[in-house]
């Protein structure tokens, strides 16, 4: 590799303003599945199956929209970063070649992950944002203390996110996708609480759903919207999410090295 | 695939032994015009077996999905919903999730699977090199699509049995109206393929795909919605699936049945119809 010329920070940022530049011509195709398909399903779901329910000790409560919103906010972040961190990456080192390029230049492999996870944050946490206030304009956020959901929604994705970079990072082929999609991700969206408490679930599966980032991530959303949460579980699911992206980026590092460095 | 070029490069009208004229390969022979059609599409339904081999875990993965939703919102919802039309939450999602697995396996196989092959692997300029022409296409790819979808829906009506979510012997004939579902989606999937330009155009589809799933009644009764709207649910072709699902497991079938036959032999007459001429049209100009 040649030698610094750009700080490792400076570095990060460009590679992001190269994901801004092409996003900024192509966000259109992001539209429907980042924001759209949220809303719908929070009107079908929340909404249209909600008025089925009767606000009870399950739902804490709450009418079944206002239950469903925050949890819906993180499902939303970690099924949003799914797609960015696999077939958008893979795709940068495969079809586009992008990362490949970008090596050729001063920065180096570990600063073209840290560009690429930073930029996976900020769309997540946009997209979250933009959800939160259509919730908010749909009725179903109540709670300004709802605003905190957006950085632990964020939090939770990257902490799928960054563990799954590494993991694409080491394919050659993107066969494993749908697996990963249809047995992670599906069963991390239907199993882990957001639709209705764990407590429903049968005792065998909820040390599977607490190894999950989207359980931390329902638990920290839904705790600071409806004011139920201690400071010190909140401190544990942090940790433990700040812990998956740790393991991520140390994972991450390595693999991009082995494959982009020359 | 140059646009202009002469009607003479086909495969067939110029070349007089290219469609084997075959006696049992029946009326379509007759009515479509030669190069078209050379009754020999099980080759296609061949290769697609021949090609699912190696990537059988995707393959089999298709299943799981309606099982998980199955599990997690029968049961993990049944308990937050005592019963939905008298009937209790599991019984009432299972049949939908059926009708929404035919549709979504049809419409997903029959989109991307088939834009793939024909614009990135240009499977089928390959296959017109042979004496296969467009309708071979047509019929081969939508054929294996069925077999696929049969399959799945196979798979969740074992499972349902299994449950208890069955009530009658009526759902024996479940399976073949999955089929006929998945046919309408998969014909109008594949005349919807070949209009496609690139990938930014599935989102398309997914708009259309998504909306269907979650506003079918698929997971609350039509009762939910206003009376306007429900005339307009009831015009979408999930709902009439859905309907056909309930009312066979429940056994509270009528006449009505026979308008969603009818609704879903439309959209294969259309689909299929409309599908094999922009085949032809896109692969032999």
């Amino acid at each position: 590799m040649s030698a610094h010329v750009v700080n490792p920070w400076r570095a990060a940022l460009i590679a992001v303003e190269n994901h801004w530049t092409w996003y900024r011509r192509n966000w259109r195709a992001t539209v429907i599945s980042n924001f759209l398909q949220p809303v719908l399903f929070l009107l079908a779901m929340g909404v249209g199956f909600g008025s089925q329910v009767q606000p009870g000790e399950a739902t804490g409560g709450h009418p079944y929209v206002v239950y469903l919103a925050p949890a819906l906010l993180v499902v939303t972040a970690v099924q949003n970063a799914t797609f960015e961190s696999s077939w958008a990456v893979f795709s940068s080192f495969k079809w586009q070649r992008t990362y490949l390029a970008v090596v050729s230049t001063p920065v180096t492999p570990a600063q073209v992950l840290y560009g690429q996870l930073l930029w996976i944050a900020l769309r997540l946490a946009a997209g979250t944002a933009v959800f939160l206030l259509i919730a908010v304009a749909l009725g179903a956020i109540t709670s300004p203390s709802a605003v905190l959901a957006v950085p632990f929604a964020t939090l939770a994705g990257m902490a799928f996110s960054a563990p799954l970079v590494a993991f694409t990072a080491t394919r050659e082929k993107p066969d494993a996708f749908n697996s990963v999609f249809r047995f992670l991700v599906m069963p991390m969206t239907l199993f882990t609480g957001a639709f209705y408490p764990l407590s429903q679930l049968p005792g065998w599966l909820h040390p599977l759903a607490w190894a999950t980032p989207a359980w931390h991530g329902i638990e920290l959303a839904r705790g600071v919207t409806f004011g139920t949460l201690g400071v010190l579980p909140a401190l544990g699911h942090v940790a433990y999410l700040a812990a998956l992206v740790a393991l991520g980026v140390v994972l991450g590092r390595r693999y991009f090295h082995r494959r982009l460095a020359v | 695939m140059t646009p202009e070029s002469s009607t003479a490069d086909r495969p067939g009208a110029a070349d007089p032994a290219a469609p084997p004229s075959r006696a049992g390969a029946g009326l379509l022979l007759r009515i479509v015009p030669p190069g078209l059609y050379a009754g020999r599409s099980h080759v296609l339904v061949e290769r697609s077996y021949l090609v699912s081999r190696r990537a059988w875990l995707s393959v089999i993965s298709g299943f799981f999905e309606p099982l998980f939703f199955l599990f997690s919102l029968g049961y993990g919802l049944g308990r937050l919903v005592t019963g939905v039309e008298g009937v209790p939450y599991a019984q009432f999602v299972a049949p939908a999730l059926l009708a929404a697995s035919a549709m979504n396996g049809a419409v997903f196989e029959a989109t991307f699977n088939l834009f793939f092959k024909f614009k990135y692997a240009k499977v089928y300029d390959a296959v017109l090199a042979t004496p296969l022409g467009p309708v071979d296409i047509a019929i081969g790819e939508a054929t294996w699509c069925l077999i696929r979808g049969g399959l799945y829906s196979g798979g969740f009506i074992v499972v349902m049995l299994g449950f208890g979510l069955v009530d009658s012997p009526w759902a024996l004939l479940a399976l073949p109206a999955c089929l006929l579902v998945a046919a309408a989606f998969a014909a109008v999937g594949m005349a919807a393929a070949t209009f496609m330009r690139s990938w930014q155009d599935f989102d398309l589809v997914q708009l259309a795909v998504m909306p269907l799933f979650l506003f079918s009644t698929t997971f609350y009764p039509l009762s939910v919605y206003p009376g306007w709207l429900q005339v307009v649910v009831q015009w979408t072709p999930l709902y009439h699936a859905i309907e056909l699902m309930r009312s066979l497991t429940t056994g509270n079938v009528d006449w009505g049945a026979l308008v969603h036959v009818a609704y879903f032999a439309v959209m294969v007459l259309v689909g299929v119809a409309v599908a094999a001429r922009r085949l032809g049209k896109l692969l032999l100009t």
